[in-house]
């Protein structure tokens, strides 16, 4: 098939996908499915999956607590380019110290595979390819063997604090004035 | 009222409150589980989250400060002053507005407990001030919503363990209890905080704690917490073939705590930089003393480091500029505070009465002297048994936020094992702690489980016997007071619940005008019957507290201006308190004597 017809293709897709659920999860199926595709990467239309609503509230008061506790946004916010690494390390601990007392408060975080990095891993028929990503020469059938680069990180609790009506997300430090 | 479901231990800490709880079950053989509960607190304005602890800070905003409804949580979404988290940030930013120490105010006999004195610091006009009262009343209120919020039932209606200081004075419990009483909670019991730390230990031990201990054995219970230390005495004794547990003495008031150590960190870090050219601000010394305090931890915690570096970050955005950087050594650290506060000294060396700077606040009496060991060796030095031989521990606990450092420990059973071996008696058994920042609170719910007979009692009863100083009969002589004898109204270990009347000559007091008398304790006299009188004595044996006072009011037929004849009577309630009275026996009447808690000093 030319360029010409598959662009023909993918817009009259394209439109049919928004339209029509039916063939949307069909589309998606044959997304999903790459081993499928025997054919070099094509063009492929947007998938038309209709996003939740963006709940920003979360990020912001993360991003808050973090340059609360830790100095976080004035930390990314600097031109770092300029400054002395002496000048760096002293207020990365700061920043540090700070925003690991936020993480470990809000998240508990543990290693999604336990064992040792460097250490021999097989992955048995139907592991969660969610949890553990396949890197190098992927080919064949599981179980899979291959050395555990890195152990991952994944929460297995959430405490996140609760917002009052006195409070404005989009504000992720106060202007001070001292009197 | 329902009948209770749970049983509350709560520990209302001189810098932390904690609340731990077990159900009620019919089961009376078995201990229950102990929980703690989190407690939803403001963390930043309009931010709610929940943690172990709620600092015992109170911030009083002005009110154009905050957005309306930053300080509301789950229970109270109109909430106007904040408790916790965000009030002991607010405490460097706006140190004026913001009440600490409260519960140190809460017991000293030279400030106005019942008056509007919190914060302390604070100069502004507009500034509505709170008595140490209310501010404990405000934590216990906190502690209560939260308690209800959590489980659906009040408070009020489950069987409530407070938590005090061993050294708190007749007073200062009363004080505890009024305002418990103001948050709506009658009817509960009060316990002593090194009691509490081993009811803890008893119930993480479980079954196996007669392994540990056995008769004969006396355990000291050191607690140092944020602002206080606290020493006791507990020993393991027999009865009808069972190990029971006796509290044999409580020590004196000692305002010396974590706190005091960070600061003499800080003050000596910043005479260091002060010495560099740098000069540091209100807010970036309160940044160097927490940047001490965690630089401190780690040093403590971790022998194979030599430094740690503090950054006392510039306030403006710009985190690079002016940023001033220290660094703490483990050599400043042994100096200031493994031999500052916790010195190899004798079991015969006493505190010294010179004070130090550094060390002081204005208002609160700190203690004179820093070195905690000095005060240990003269408590110990203080305690003997009925054939007057010192009472000498063979084992030992530790309790509060300071002791969690292996190394503080360490020095402390060093010293404790010098003095020992100096008496050939064999070393001291170090009983492994719990949990150190909630072990009050969960020992206390252990206490309300015991009291039902579901888990071991420690017996104790009051931990000081009391005097009333009476006027010798003598001629008036101008220019004399008249010399006092002192009359023991209530006896060391005087049991929750009971009575005890002084026989004797009566006194005769006069209708209508208020009476007042001295008032002593002692933590020593351990022999003294109900109505044996001391003529002289040294301020070592006996402590004077403020006086104690009543207004006899005139009952019907009775003139103005007329002598009565009254004995005096102590009672024990069975929340725990001391309370006093003048007995009329003859019209079956009686006066109660309060404690004067305005302070005059």
């Amino acid at each position: 098939m030319g360029f010409i017809s598959r662009l023909g293709l993918a817009f009259g897709l394209f439109f049919k996908v928004l339209s029509d659920t039916a063939l949307a999860s069909r589309a998606a199926g044959l997304l999903t499915q790459p081993e499928e595709d025997t054919t070099p990467s094509s063009f492929v239309p947007e998938p038309a999956a209709t996003p939740e609503a963006p709940t920003d509230t979360s990020a912001l008061q993360l991003m808050a607590a973090l340059q609360r506790e830790g100095r976080f946004i004035d930390f990314v916010q600097e031109d770092v380019q300029s400054l002395a690494d002496d000048d760096i390390g002293g207020a990365a601990r700061l920043v540090h110290e700070g925003c690991r007392k936020v993480i470990s408060k809000w998240f508990t975080i543990t290693p999604v595979w336990p064992g040792e990095e460097g250490t021999s891993v097989t992955l048995e028929e139907g592991f969660d390819a969610k949890r553990v990503q396949l890197t190098g020469n992927v080919t064949g059938e599981p179980p899979f063997s291959g050395t555990l680069a890195h152990h991952g990180w994944a929460v297995d609790e959430t405490k996140l604090p609760t917002l009052t009506r006195g409070a404005d997300p989009s504000v992720l430090a106060p202007a001070e004035v001292e009197l | 009222m329902s009948e209770a479901k749970y049983i509350v231990g709560i520990d209302l800490g001189t810098s932390n409150c904690a609340l731990s709880f077990s159900v009620i079950t019919g089961d009376t053989n078995a201990t229950q589980t102990i929980e703690e509960l989190e407690l939803p607190q403001v963390t930043a304005p309009g931010t709610i989250e929940s943690r172990p602890l709620l600092p015992s800070f109170l911030y009083l905003p002005n009110e154009h400060e905050l957005a309306d409804g930053a300080l509301a949580l789950p229970w109270d979404d109109e909430a106007t002053v904040a408790v916790g988290s965000y009030a002991r940030s607010q405490s460097a930013k706006v140190p004026d507005r913001t009440v600490t120490s409260s519960k140190s105010w809460l017991c000293h006999d030279g400030a106005d407990r019942r008056g509007p004195i919190l914060p302390w610091a604070a100069r502004n006009p507009d500034i509505e001030k709170v008595s140490p009262i209310e501010t404990a009343t405000q934590f216990l209120l906190h502690l209560s919503a939260a308690f209800a919020d959590a489980t659906g039932v009040p408070l009020h209606e489950q069987q409530v363990v407070v938590t005090v200081p061993a050294s708190f004075d007749p007073a200062a419990r009363d004080l505890t209890v009024e305002a418990a009483e103001y948050a709506g909670l009658g009817g509960l019991s009060l316990l002593e905080e090194p009691q509490a730390a081993l009811y803890s230990w008893l119930d993480q031990q479980g079954n196996d704690w007669r392994k540990q201990l056995t008769v004969g054995d006396v355990v000291l219970v050191c607690d140092i917490g944020g602002g206080t230390t606290d020493f006791s005495l507990i020993a393991i004794t027999e009865s009808g073939g069972s190990l029971e547990l006796e509290r044999l003495a409580v020590g004196e008031h000692i305002l010396l705590g974590g706190d005091n150590m960070d600061f003499a960190l800080a003050f000596a870090l910043r005479k260091e930089l002060e010495s560099q050219g740098s000069k540091l601000d209100r807010w970036q010394l309160t940044s160097l003393v927490q940047g001490a305090r965690a630089a401190k931890e780690a040093l403590l915690a971790d022998p194979t480091l030599n430094t740690v570096p503090i950054v006392v970050p510039n306030r403006g955005s710009k985190l690079f500029q002016k940023n001033i950087k220290a660094e703490l050594s483990r050599q400043q650290v042994l100096d200031i505070v493994t031999d500052g506060f916790f010195p190899e000294c004798g079991a015969n060396d006493m505190p010294r009465q010179a004070r130090r700077t550094g060390l002081t606040q204005m208002g609160l009496p700190y203690a004179q002297d820093a070195a905690v060991t000095r005060h240990l060796a003269q408590f110990l030095a203080r305690q003997s048994n009925d054939t007057g031989d010192l009472i000498r521990p063979t084992a030992v606990l530790f309790n509060g936020g300071v002791l969690q450092s292996a190394e503080l420990r360490t020095r402390l059973v060093d010293v404790l094992n010098g003095w020992l071996s100096e008496e050939q008696l064999p070393p001291i058994k170090v009983l492994p702690g719990a949990k150190l920042d909630t072990a009050v609170a969960r020992g206390a719910t252990y206490y309300g489980q015991a009291k039902s007979g579901r888990g071991v009692r420690i017996r104790g009863g009051t931990a000081r016997s009391y005097y009333v100083g009476v006027e010798e009969p003598m001629p008036a002589v101008p220019g004399f007071e008249p010399p006092i004898y002192a009359i023991c109204v209530a006896p060391f270990g005087m049991e929750e619940g009971s009575d005890a009347h002084v026989e004797g000559e009566p006194l005769g007091l006069v209708i209508g005008e208020p009476a007042s008398f001295r008032f002593f304790s002692s933590t020593v006299r351990r022999g003294d019957a109900v109505g044996t009188i001391l003529q002289d004595w040294s301020d070592d044996d006996l402590t004077e507290l403020p006086a104690i006072e009543t207004q006899l009011s005139a009952g019907s037929g009775d003139d103005q201006n007329q002598l009565v004849e009254v004995v005096l009577q102590s009672s024990v309630t069975t929340t725990g308190t001391l309370a006093l009275y003048c007995v009329d026996r003859s019209q079956n009447r009686r006066w109660k004597l309060e404690f004067d808690v305005r302070g005059h000093n």
